[in-house]
């Protein structure tokens, strides 16, 4: 069963409290259960994408960390959110990058960002043009395909087989990157909801905190996650 | 038209580990001293406070305390036929930024060079020939020995408080500790760091092979600790957040837990920040330096300071940068082999495998930067160049540093990098795996090496500086014989499966990922003017009252992590400058 985008997770967060109650016997943090759901994924307001980026980065990054399965997938941790957040601020806007011409996009790939776009611009090109192209290939724009098509055209993607504009070139690897940055990251960035991802591979967030337990070798820490705000889950 | 401010004694250009160093040894001979840092002022409290540092994101990944390219960069290219790119966004090497530099958000890894780095030409010429140097090798001695330096690596061991067990004190060798490290004076000031499961599991396999496993010794407390200074330490908790991070808790050492405040106590001591340097003036007859001119961030204009005594304390690529930009030694050229500033950039090799564990924990978000043990079987000096075919050599280790999760997840080779396969993946293996490490020697080259960009500018319209550099097949040779020698060890720890990555041949540069931050040379040391830009007190040949310190004084890279020399030649040089220099400044060799 995949749950709704934009609510938690349901199946993650019983798993998640009846793995802390059992092997801590900590409370769970009532912030963490009566926080207010946030809004459903498809009524969210983006900030940066367009409703037609947005249809796109639901529907890849779905695919890119599928629900299915055991854990969170993209939508249940709200990547995208994360995603439209960090296009609209420094990252999105390359405000650390040296970003003076003249520029080599086409330069060998080894030699690192030689776009003069920024990433937020990256996205903003690179969409409409994968889009036409699946439109064109398997006849659809890629969040109307089924997901045998939407996994064969990010693999195309990834391997460079849509003819993107060399300035376009790493739009795979940014979107790919950011993806796992919104499932990993601190969930006061947007994604990563209710910890579910640290508590699905066993990270415990913000804990650091591990004197006694270095000697404690081949024995599985039991605390759950904790965030940068103090939730618990 | 430049605002000048008034004159001080001495000028210090960047405010990490050398220039906190140099800061406080001067300040103790009542110089009038100021220190100009381009980037930010940070400390333990409020900077770097829990939980606010335990960020992946911010830190890890967005590098918050890393140098902005936008701010400061430079250009790489991988050979001369090459049009050199921008290092648009960082990658290969982590630059820091603010108070305490490199040495704020470092793994703390602490080492001095073996006995064979020092003298490594002769070394190679006594015991193979010289015939066996490849022909682009620069390969050099330092003009300084082991003997000068001891003294000031066991202060700075003892300023930075760095745990770890002694191997051989004045000759005799010690169980536990490293049995092929030069002879020291005394123990480190703090015992060793407890290892976690990865580190004790390759100790034990190194010790059954007949090698020689001990703790790796690293700038992280592991007990309370007070230096010269009245400085304290906090035993470490081993939270995972040591490199790209600063410490919450006062464990690690830096600038700031090791100096700082003594320093700021100092009435004759005083620093700015967002004072980024644009060059260092000379006086008219060339020979002296008559301060620097700054950026002054807060006041949007350029400051002259004069200064009787420069010393450039900022990282490597920025003192070699300021030479070059201020006619400092004459600029290397490749074609010819002439000039000496920007001359022998080297770097490291280094390589290593992961081995998966289905049925075992590893809890890979408990660890420091300097966690586990090493073994210095196949260091430099224990190698026969001869037979093997290459010169240099490696430290190698297990100990996990993090589990950061965007960074830090190694999964089998063939696990798809996303869809339900990776998925499946992390949930079976975050946790799963350890690593053993090769941390290799890097020789210097002809071409390789820095000088200016003749295309690309930065903020204040001054040439970026161009990096040239390549991988070359001696270094190749040396990281393929560690996967040789790694491989039983491995085998030996008996993992459900294994891979490796180690550089091939042909091989070239990627910026990239990220490697190391070890960027050495440049602004080498030699026993000749014609053969370096520093003499062995880290002088400037051609301009006596500038002084050069870090890594760029090394005339090739050593096996190791570069704190450990780096702060020995910091307080060789001062303790030159007080004892030498300041009472008739003159060149001192």
């Amino acid at each position: 069963m995949t749950d709704l985008p934009g609510l938690p997770s349901r199946r993650s967060f019983l798993k998640a409290t009846a793995a802390g109650a059992a092997l801590s016997g900590l409370a769970v943090s009532a912030k963490a259960r009566t926080a207010e759901p946030p809004v459903p994924l498809d009524q969210y307001q983006p900030e940066f994408f367009t409703p037609a980026e947005w249809t796109f980065v639901l529907a890849a990054t779905a695919r890119l960390i599928p629900s299915e399965g055991d854990g969170p997938g993209a939508l249940e941790a709200r990547v995208p959110v994360f995603i439209d957040r960090e296009m609209m601020g420094g990252y999105g806007a390359a405000a650390d990058w040296y970003m003076e011409g003249p520029h080599q996009p086409d330069a060998d790939p080894f030699r690192g960002w030689q776009t003069p776009l920024t990433p937020a611009e990256v996205y903003r090109g690179a969409i409409p043009v994968f889009d036409a192209w699946c439109q064109q290939t398997h006849g659809g724009a890629f969040a109307e395909l089924d997901a045998a098509k939407q996994d064969a055209a990010l693999t195309a993607l990834q391997k460079g087989e849509v003819a993107l504009d060399p300035t376009l070139k790493d739009f795979f690897s940014i979107l790919l990157q950011n993806t796992k940055e919104g499932y990993f990251a601190d969930p006061m960035y947007g994604g990563n909801h209710g910890m579910q991802a640290w508590t699905f591979i066993g990270f415990p967030g913000a804990r650091a905190n591990f004197k006694e337990w270095v000697p404690r070798y081949n024995v599985e820490y039991p605390l759950g996650p904790v965030s940068i705000k103090g939730e618990r889950a | 038209m430049a605002r000048q401010e008034k004159k001080k004694d001495v000028v210090i250009v960047g405010l990490g580990w050398t220039g906190s160093i140099i800061g406080m040894e001067l300040a103790q001979e009542g110089l009038e001293i100021v220190a100009l840092e381009r980037g930010h002022d940070q400390d333990t409290v409020p900077n770097f406070q829990y939980p606010q540092m335990i960020d992946e994101l911010k830190y890890g990944v967005r590098l918050g305390m890393m140098q902005k390219p936008r701010q400061s960069t430079l250009t790489i290219r991988r050979n001369l036929e090459e049009s050199a790119l921008p290092y648009r966004s960082l990658g290969s090497f982590l630059p820091g930024n603010g108070v305490g530099g490199a040495g704020t958000h470092w793994n703390g890894l602490n080492w001095r060079p073996m006995l064979a780095e020092y003298k490594l030409r002769s070394h190679v010429e006594q015991n193979w020939g010289a015939g066996i140097i490849p022909e682009d090798m620069q390969l050099m001695d330092y003009p300084v020995t082991y003997e000068e330096l001891e003294p000031h690596f066991a202060r700075f061991e003892r300023v930075a408080g760095i745990s770890g067990n002694a191997g051989n004190i004045n000759g005799q060798i010690i169980e536990g500790g490293n049995p092929f490290e030069a002879p020291r004076s005394s123990d480190y000031p703090m015992p060793a760091m407890p290892s976690t499961y990865d580190g004790a599991k390759f100790a034990e396999a190194a010790k059954s092979l007949g090698l020689h496993p001990f703790a790796r010794p690293g700038g992280i407390a592991s007990t309370s600790y007070v230096n010269e200074y009245g400085m304290q330490m906090g035993p470490c908790n081993h939270c995972g957040f040591c490199e790209r991070y600063g410490c919450y808790q006062y464990s690690k050492s830096s600038p700031q837990t090791a100096i700082l405040d003594a320093l700021r106590k100092k009435p004759n001591f005083s620093y700015r920040t967002g004072a980024e340097v644009l060059r260092v003036e000379m006086a008219e007859d060339g020979k002296t330096a008559t301060g620097v001119t700054y950026y002054d961030e807060a006041a949007q204009e350029e400051v002259f300071q004069p200064a009787d005594l420069v010393i450039l304390a900022a990282y490597q690529l920025h003192n070699v940068h300021l030479m070059l930009l201020s006619g400092i030694g004459q600029p290397y050229d490749p074609r010819t082999g002439q000039g000496v500033t920007g001359k022998n950039y080297a770097y490291q090799m280094n390589g290593g495998y992961t081995l998966f564990y289905e049925n075992e924990v590893f809890n890979p978000f408990i660890g420091t930067g300097a966690n586990g043990f090493s073994i210095d079987d196949y260091g430099i000096g224990q190698i026969d160049f001869g037979t093997e075919g290459f010169i240099g050599g490696s430290y190698i280790s297990s100990g996990q540093s993090n589990g950061q999760p965007i960074r830090s997840m190694p999964l089998p080779a063939g696990t798809p990098a996303w869809g339900q396969g990776w998925k499946d993946g992390i949930k079976k293996w975050y946790g799963h795996s350890m690593s053993i490490g090769s941390h290799g020697s890097h020789m210097a080259y002809r071409n390789n090496y820095l000088d200016l960009d003749p295309t690309y500018k930065d903020r204040h319209g001054r040439p970026l500086m161009r990096m040239t550099f390549n991988w070359h097949d001696n270094e190749v040779r040396m990281t393929q014989f560690m996967r040789e020698k790694i491989r039983p060890i491995a085998e030996a720890l008996k993992p459900d499966s294994m891979q490796d990555a180690f550089k091939k041949q042909g091989q070239m540069y990627d910026v990239r990922p990220y490697q190391t931050t070890h960027n050495t040379g440049g602004a080498i040391m030699s026993e000749t003017p014609d053969q370096g830009a520093v003499n062995k007190f880290s002088q400037a040949w051609d301009k006596h009252n500038v002084f050069v310190m870090g890594a760029g004084n090394f005339v090739q890279n050593t096996q190791y992590n570069p704190t450990g020399l780096v702060g020995g030649l910091a307080y060789h040089t001062a303790q030159a400058i007080r004892t030498q220099y300041l009472s008739n400044p003159r060149p001192l060799v």
